[in-house]
Order: structure tokens, then sequence, then C-alpha cells
């Protein structure tokens, strides 16, 4: 029925139960991190409800301030370029890299250019893309895919990282000390930086009333290379910007803390327009995100401002890992936003959850993931094949819940048969829940039944 | 003031002892309550699986039984929410549904437990009727603390109540999330009950019996002697 759900990738990543732990207590530390940096800030339930408006207000002026940012920015000198999906995009950058002459690319943290698949578009031009961020430039050599928005290589260890550079940048072979590794990590991007005549990056906040952007990043990796480079290309969801200047110091203050704890980005740089000799180009992308925007029930999941505090307090996500979702965007959030784009290839994602919640509450700008997830499930229920047993046992229990007399009798029968019936039957291969629990006892009556001897 | 008694369904089938103590309890608080016997499912089940619509008859029936009272009150966090969200019509009049913790603490405004529990218990927080009810303050959240089970159990006499190293990590129970997601599920079940365990817990408390069923299942599977008992249990003074 399905090439790949979230369960069967689960389950196969749990397999390894110390990795699992691992990845679920690193997690939890930045989880824990975040909590201890918010509660530093005793307005941070106002800040969050500042966010959430002001993200509200963008989501419903959308055509406005798109409008306005455009006159800005032009009047800054930056060319700006609008692109409906994934493929315009990606031929914008290719046409600016021709026109230009570009050869070499350094290219900061982008999961825009990820969800667009850029870089194996360029490369299949005869580009090399150096992504320069240091997390996305272990898993490039690795040839994988971010398993976190934030983290991308979250998922190996340092070992893992000291076996990739030995192989590709030739660091000393079991060396894994952090140190060292990022050391030669710096000295390798040191020369790639130098030699770069185009540097793409993403964008964080674009500014209507400025038609300027900010790019966080911790590394300075983004300054570097626009810095050096003579093209700057910044990639832009339509769904980045937000009203004014002012508006900036609420979402500063919230990403940084809800992303890893820190009180703020280590740099948070502002373009408004190229230095003398240089150039500045604004891509602005919407790939399904007008189509989201139209879903009165999902439109708000277009507030994200990708600070992944979803993903690290997710308690399924911390236990089966980035990958077993499939999707650019994984966690919480990529389970609302992805089966927009794909409801069939994503069907599985709104379930693996638990609607526990706290992904809504650990929000910046206040989504309300997992009331989202419970709509996505209704919708994918009616419009995918989720198998005839499913379906035929939901509409059965239905049905029972609806007549008392059935009720009664079904739950009777439920209890004589679980007590009749051996525990080698009770607990076959066809009973999941009873693979690694016990099922509750069997008590001999129901409390209605006692009720009805007791009290009536 | 007409108070109506919801015991969700497999509590009915699987733990009377549980509802028992939560009628019991409010009977001590001079409560009139009423039991509907027409009473089955709130629809949960199926909504939360996606189908929603296969959930009518079960609102319905809900509703013919519980629709004339002042307050419902149950003792499930996440039932009561899903009746709260899915179930009771949004304009007046409407019944108030309630949480057990929640009713005794807000709308009886109890004080004193009648009750003594000389062990060391561990209380699992469960996501709907933290998250969702707001029946205590969530860690992510920023907000000045409160928490009306605990405040509730630490009324109990010679009861020791243990600190957790994550206060409200959810179990991985989730309804059908705990057969669809197996691995998962079964994975954060162990987990909770292993921080538990690490606390030297004797009784493992709860106001949703769903998280404590599958809890137990596992702590029953690893032969662990940690005992599980639904709050209204302590509080109506029922015995280990």
């Amino acid at each position: 029925m399905k090439e790949h759900t979230h369960a069967q990738a689960a389950a196969e990543f749990i397999k390894d139960d110390a990795r699992t732990h691992w990845h679920d207590e690193t997690l939890w530390h930045v989880r824990s991190k975040r909590d201890l940096s918010a509660q530093g800030i005793p307005e941070w339930e106002t800040l969050r409800d500042r966010a959430s408006a002001t993200k509200d207000y963008v989501l419903s002026h959308l055509g406005e301030l798109l409008e306005q940012f455009e006159s800005n920015a032009l009047a800054n000198g930056v060319e700006v370029l609008w692109a409906k999906d994934a493929k315009e995009h990606n031929e914008h950058v290719y046409r600016i890299l021709q026109e230009n002459k570009v050869e070499n690319i350094v290219k900061s943290k982008s999961i825009l250019t990820e969800e667009c698949g850029l870089n194996h578009y360029l490369e299949d031009k005869g580009y090399d893309v150096v992504d320069t961020d240091l997390g996305e430039r272990i898993i490039q050599f690795a040839k994988q895919a971010p398993s976190h928005i934030v983290l991308p290589a979250i998922h190996l260890k340092k070992q893992d990282i000291g076996e990739i550079f030995h192989k590709h940048i030739g660091t000393d072979k079991g060396a894994s000390d952090p140190g060292y590794l990022t050391e030669a990590a710096r000295q390798h991007l040191r020369k790639k930086f130098v030699e770069a005549n185009a540097a793409i990056t993403g964008v964080n906040f674009g500014i209507a009333e400025t038609g300027g952007f900010v790019v966080c990043t911790n590394e300075g990796n983004a300054d570097m290379g626009t810095h050096l480079a003579d093209i700057h290309i910044a990639c832009m969801g339509i769904e980045k910007l937000i009203p004014r200047a002012a508006d900036l110091g609420v979402f500063l203050r919230l990403l940084a803390r809800s992303a890893t704890g820190q009180s703020i980005t280590n740099y948070s740089s502002h373009f408004h327009k190229a230095a003398p000799g240089k150039k500045l180009y604004i891509i602005l992308v919407d790939n399904g995100r007008t189509e989201q925007l139209a879903r009165e029930d999902f439109k708000n999941s277009l507030k994200c401002i990708r600070c992944g505090a979803c993903m690290n307090t997710c308690p399924i996500y911390r236990r089966s890992g980035g990958y077993s979702y499939n999707s650019t965007v994984p966690g919480p959030i990529g389970s609302i936003l992805s089966p927009g784009k794909d409801l069939k290839k994503f069907s599985t994602l709104p379930f693996a959850s638990t609607l526990c919640g706290s992904c809504s509450d650990v929000c910046p700008v206040k989504i309300n993931i997992h009331e989202q997830l419970y709509k996505w499930r209704q919708v994918i229920t009616e419009n995918v094949d989720m198998g005839a047993s499913k379906r035929l046992s939901m509409r059965v229990a239905g049905a029972t819940f609806g007549k008392p007399v059935l009720y009664d009798l079904a739950g009777k029968m439920a209890r004589t048969a679980l007590k009749f019936t051996p525990d080698s039957l009770v607990y076959s291969s066809l009973n999941v829940w009873g693979k690694h629990r016990d099922l509750p006892e069997v008590p001999k009556e129901s409390f209605k039944e006692w009720y009805k001897k007791n009290r009536n | 003031m007409r108070v109506g008694l919801f015991i969700p369904c497999y509590v009915d089938q699987f733990y009377p002892k549980a509802a028992q103590a939560t009628l019991e309890l409010l009977e001590k608080y001079n409560v009139k309550v009423e039991y509907p016997l027409g009473q089955t499912c709130c629809g949960q089940p199926m909504a939360n699986s996606g189908y929603e619509r296969f959930g009518k008859a079960s609102s319905d029936l809900f509703l013919k039984n519980f629709g004339h009272f002042d307050y419902i009150v149950a003792p499930s966090g996440s039932c009561t929410l899903h009746v709260k969200d899915h179930v009771l019509p949004k304009e007046a009049p409407s019944p108030k549904i309630y949480e057990l913790c929640e009713f005794l603490t807000d709308v009886l405004k109890v004080e004193h437990v009648e009750a003594s529990f000389p062990y060391k218990v561990g209380f699992h927080s469960s996501c709907h009727g933290l998250r969702g009810l707001r029946i205590a303050k969530c860690s992510e959240r920023m907000d000045p603390e409160f928490n009306k089970p605990l405040s509730l159990l630490n009324k109990v006499q010679n009861i020791q109540m243990v600190e957790l190293d994550r206060k409200d990590e959810c179990c991985g129970f989730g309804g059908t999330f705990a057969i669809a997601e197996e691995a998962v599920s079964v994975t954060m079940g162990n987990d909770r009950l292993a921080d538990h365990q690490r606390q030297g817990v004797e009784v493992l408390t709860g106001a949703d019996m769903s998280c404590l069923m599958h809890l137990e299942g596992l702590i029953k599977r690893q032969k662990s002697p940690i005992k599980v008992m639904h709050i209204a249990e302590i509080l109506n003074g029922n015995p280990v």
C-alpha cells in the first residue's frame, strides 16, 4: 500500500537502542537549554503572543506586504525575482550564475534550497556547491540530507564525523576531538570562501518596510561568504516577511532561545543593498505556500520561523530520528507542512504523534501544531486508502458506541474472551499491544454492572 | 447542581475500581452524582484515528445522556478534553465538563483530603489534561506554577511525592498510536517508567487510566514491583 511509513522507519531506527537513547538525550538537552533560557525572560509568553499576532497579520496581508517589500528592495538596487515553484527557483539561480560567469559557489544554511533540491540541480549542471555551515558540510560529504532543520547533522556522533572528515579532508584516522575536527573544517572551508564568486544564503526575516532582510547564523559563514563573493543570491520563502524593522526584536529574542537556548544567534546580519561593484539578488519562492495559505485549517503552519524547537521537544522525533519522516522538514511542523505538498506520500506523518501538544506549547509563534495534526488525520482518512480493515474497525467501533446495548454486550464479550482465552493466543503475533505489554487484568464485572447492583 | 458521572468505556470495562473510587470520592464531598446507564464512549478513539465522522452516533448518544446536567465529571483528562472540544455544543446552554481533579479543586474547592498513603508516589502527568485542559502548568510554558492534581495529592497524609527527571514527558500511549507506532510507543513508555524507577517509586498514579494502562502493561511485562493506581483511588483512601 505504501512504500514508506513513519512507523516502519521508526521501528528500524529504534532497533539500535543505545543510539536511540543517545539521540533522545542529545535533543532533550537542547530542549532543556531552551527552557532555561526562556525562564530568564519574564515576558516570554507575551513575546510569543506578539510574534504570533504579527505573523497572523503577515499571512492576512501577504500580497500587499510582498509588493511593499519588492518595491523597497528594488529602490535599494536589489534585483528581485519571483519563483512559483522549485523549478523556477533553481532556474533563476542557474541563470544568475551563468550571466555572471560564476565558477565557485558557497552556500550557507537554507532549508528552502533543500526543499527546492538546488544542490542536485546545480551539480547536474556541473557546479560544485560548497555548503559552509559545519553541520551541512558534514552531511554534504556523507551524501546525506539534513535530519533536523537547525542541527542538520544531529544524528551523527563525533566518531562518525571523524570518519567522514578522514575520508574527505584527510584528518587523522580515528580522530574525533571536536576542536581538532572543527579546525580542520575551518581550514578546508577558508580556501572555498576565498575562491567563491557567488554566495547563496537563505533568509530568516524579510522586512517589508525597508526591503532589507536578516540572516541568522552561529558560525558567521553567511557573512564570510557574502563579503568575499561578488554575487549574493538570497533565497526566501514568501512567508518569511515581517512588516516592520521594529518587529524584528521580538523574533530575534524568540528564535535563538527556542532553537538552542542561546539568547541570540552569534550573527544576525542585516542586508539592504549590494556593496559597490557587487550584486544582490532576492528570489521570492512560493512552491506550494499560497496553496497552504488557502487552507483555512492549515494556513497558520506558514507562521513557522524554523527554530526546530518542536523537533527537540517531540518525544517521537527524538526516538525516531529526522529521516523517519522522509521529508525536507521533519518532526511536528514537517508533519503539518508536508501533507499539503503530497497527501499520499506524507499520509503517515500526522499519525506519528500522540497529540501530546508539547510542540504547540513550545512553538515561539504559537502554531497549533497538534490540532492541525488531528485535522490532517481527518483529511487523510477521507482521501487516502488507509486499508479496509482499519476503516471497517473504526466504523464498527463507531456503531457499537452509538448503541448502549451493543456496547454493554461487546464489553462483556471482550472481557469474557480475554478471561478464557489461553495466553498463547492472547499474546500471539496478531496482538501488537501484547508484544511488549501485558493486557489489563480482567475484572469480574464492569463498573456499570457493579453500579446497577449497588447504587440503583 | 446536577452532576453527571461520565465513566470512559475502557475504565468501565477494565478499571471499575477507579470508577467506583471516583463515585465514592464525589459522594464523600456531598455531591449527588447521577450515572446515566445509557452511556458508552465519547468517540475519541475514532476521532483521533482520523474517523471523526464515524463517531457521530456516540457523540449524539453522549449528548442524549448528559445534555441536561449542569456539570459532567470524568476521571480522565483525555476523554474530558475530547468531549469539551468535539462533542459539547460551543454555545450555551451546555453542560460544563470537568476532569475529576479540576472539579475537586475548582468547583468543590476541596481543602481537606481524608486519606493516608504512606508510599513513595510518582505522578504521571497525562498530556491531554496537562496541555489540553491546563490542569497544571506544563514545562514548555513560562507561566506561574500551578498543579491541580498534585495540590490534591499533597493533601494526603504520609504521602511522599517524588520529583521526576522529566516531569511531563508523554508516555507514548496516544490511543491507536500505541498500536500503529508500537516501537516508539513502547520505547517512550519504558523511558517514562525508568524515570519512576530511578526515583524509587512504589506507586505510580495519574489522572488518566489510559496512560496508566499502557505503563502498567509494561510494568507487568518487566515484572517490576511498582503498583499502578488511579488518583481517585488514592484520594478516596483505597489501600494499595
